[in-house]
């Protein structure tokens, strides 16, 4: 349809137009029309939410629970995210009242927090490879993301020497992710103090994204948010999706000094108004008494984290050892193919699918992601099936 | 309980190769704990988890309930262990409350349990009363629903 000598194209904002999109949404339409694909590409988790976290749901309808929440969300679940970030990060401390706010997932609590402080312009550094909607939204708050690279050889570790030159006076926010999406790499206390060290000094916001944080293997949980003097400068994003196997609850938080909580919340309430009712009466459930369902779930990726990192090992393909999340980050550079040939290869000739690395940032090339949130016994054939490829097309 | 056993009670058909893998241990390492669990009666079998009802077979299942009297020494003990020994009885439990022994029994029909409880329990030395109520459909046995409503309809990719 034309409108007069406009076609509708000329409607949609530049900013939107120009906006690539996400490069897991093509691999996606392509791998959805094959039926008998093992799929390793799928982020989230295997495990359907615990029953009494569903069932929680079912009786906050069954009584009537179905009218809008405060805009920060119910008081209960605000009272519950604080005890549980405070016993989680040694302490840290936020007031119910007024220092959360309930999202529709952590990607509406980025995108309200990004809008909240972006004047057009703004830079907002973050790290590649990292989950595929931060610089999309980044651009749609009006600032131009400033990815830094971390590389394999640094265990995909921040280094502050790639933050130095990526910041201007522009900058306005550190956006961190970790454990991160796609690598699995976590932190280190070093590199935890460097970041709260780089952001201090620069005088910018942090934020921390640790949707994963309860995935942690090996080592204990670390996290920038609880070096002292952080946290008045910080905003700490988590949600129910990964550690409680809520990925269809949609929820997610924000955690920061009132002054930020109440901006983020404007935004919040006038395209929101709140969050699910249903959903947040589930996540009180979740916090309250999900602990066991979340640490069985643990020991589970845990162990699969210890195959496919001994699978990937065995057919002597590099792999920095996730400590966290779900996915592993292989380098597939001996094979000689690129990202997405490989991936397409994979697909096409043993029926495996995994998202290439370039998905996650240009400095992904060269790698692919692989989330063992899969049956065991699937994950074992995938495997297999690798192995077989690469050693089909290893120069 | 320790990750080895609950990896082999989750699946008891992971090979040590397997368990080593998703341990990090080496698979000599298992192969020896899982002997040492076998021979100190830890592990004391290996068996498929069968949903019965979609099986043809001639055999009907029972709980009772048994009111026992204690004996001086032994207490609930030597008359459990005579009960035990019956080949009908799959499992048997010391209760708190109402009754003493929760059994599990088996047999060809209504009629053979029937007469299991009347001959050979109701009448032994020490039983003090029976109830028996037959099992209809078995919903969840061993941790494990026997209708899984839980299908994978995840994205095949997402981010």
């Amino acid at each position: 349809m034309t409108t007069g000598s406009k076609s509708l194209r000329d409607f949609i904002s530049p900013t939107v137009r120009d906006l690539p999109r996400s490069g897991i949404r093509d691999f996606f339409d392509i791998v959805a029309t094959r039926d008998d694909v093992i799929s390793l590409g799928i982020g989230e988790p295997d495990f359907t939410t615990p029953w009494h976290i569903r069932e929680k749901a079912i009786y906050s309808l069954e009584r009537g629970a179905t009218h809008y929440t405060s805009n920060l969300g119910l008081a209960a679940l605000r009272r519950a995210i604080c005890a549980y970030v405070a016993s989680s990060y040694k302490g840290l401390a936020y007031d119910w009242r007024n220092e959360v706010l309930v999202t529709v997932g952590v990607s509406e609590a980025l995108d309200a927090v990004l809008r909240a402080i972006i004047v057009p312009g703004d830079e907002i550094v973050y790290h590649e490879p990292c989950f595929v909607a931060y610089p999309s939204e980044i651009k749609l708050a009006g600032g131009v993301p400033v990815p830094v690279p971390t590389r394999a050889e640094d265990g995909f570790r921040l280094t502050r020497e790639a933050l130095e030159a990526a910041v201007t006076p522009r900058t306005k926010a550190l956006l961190v992710n970790f454990p991160c999406n796609p690598t699995g790499a976590v932190l280190d206390v070093a590199t935890a103090r460097m970041i709260a060290d780089f952001v201090t000094e620069h005088d910018i916001l942090l934020i921390s994204d640790e949707v994963y944080s309860e995935l942690t293997y090996d080592v204990e949980r670390v996290s920038p948010m609880t070096i002292p003097g952080i946290r008045d400068r910080a905003v700490f994003l988590s949600g129910f999706s990964k550690a409680w196997a809520m990925t269809g609850f949609r929820l997610g938080f924000v955690c920061a000094p009132r002054e930020l909580v109440e901006a983020a919340m404007k935004i919040h309430q006038y395209a929101i108004m709140c969050a699910p009712t249903v959903c947040q009466h589930a996540a009180v459930e979740a916090l309250e008494n999900g602990a066991a369902d979340t640490q069985a779930m643990l020991d589970s990726y845990h162990a699969r984290r210890n195959f496919i990192s001994d699978a990937f090992a065995r057919m002597d393909i590099p792999c920095v050892r996730p400590q966290g999340a779900f996915y592993a980050f292989p380098s597939i550079v001996s094979t000689g193919l690129s990202s997405y040939d490989f991936a397409m290869g994979l697909l096409d000739e043993e029926a495996v699918a995994c998202v290439p690395g370039n998905a996650f940032g240009a400095c992904g090339e060269g790698f692919v992601r692989c989330s063992y949130a899969t049956g065991m016994g699937q994950l074992e054939e995938a495997m297999a099936r690798f192995a077989r490829f690469v050693g089909r097309h290893r120069k | 309980m320790e990750r080895l056993l609950q990896l082999l009670h989750e699946d008891a058909r992971r090979t040590p190769a397997q368990l080593a893998a998703l341990l990090g241990d080496s698979e000599a390492d298992v192969r020896s704990r899982i002997a040492k669990y076998e021979a100190d009666g830890v592990i004391r079998g290996y068996q498929a988890l069968v949903n019965t009802d979609l099986v043809e077979e001639d055999a009907v299942r029972a709980v009772i309930e048994l009111r026992i009297a204690p004996t001086r020494e032994e207490g609930f003990d030597k008359i459990s262990n005579r009960i035990g020994r019956f080949s009908q009885v799959e499992s048997m439990f010391l209760m708190s409350g109402g009754y003493d022994l929760l059994l599990f029994v088996k047999g060809r029909n209504l009629q053979e349990v029937a007469k299991f409880v009347s001959s050979r329990l109701a009448t032994m030395d020490g039983v003090l009363s029976t109830a028996t109520h037959f099992m209809l459909k078995t919903y969840k046995d061993q941790g494990v629903l026997m209708e899984n409503f839980d299908d994978d309809d995840r994205l095949k990719v997402s981010p």
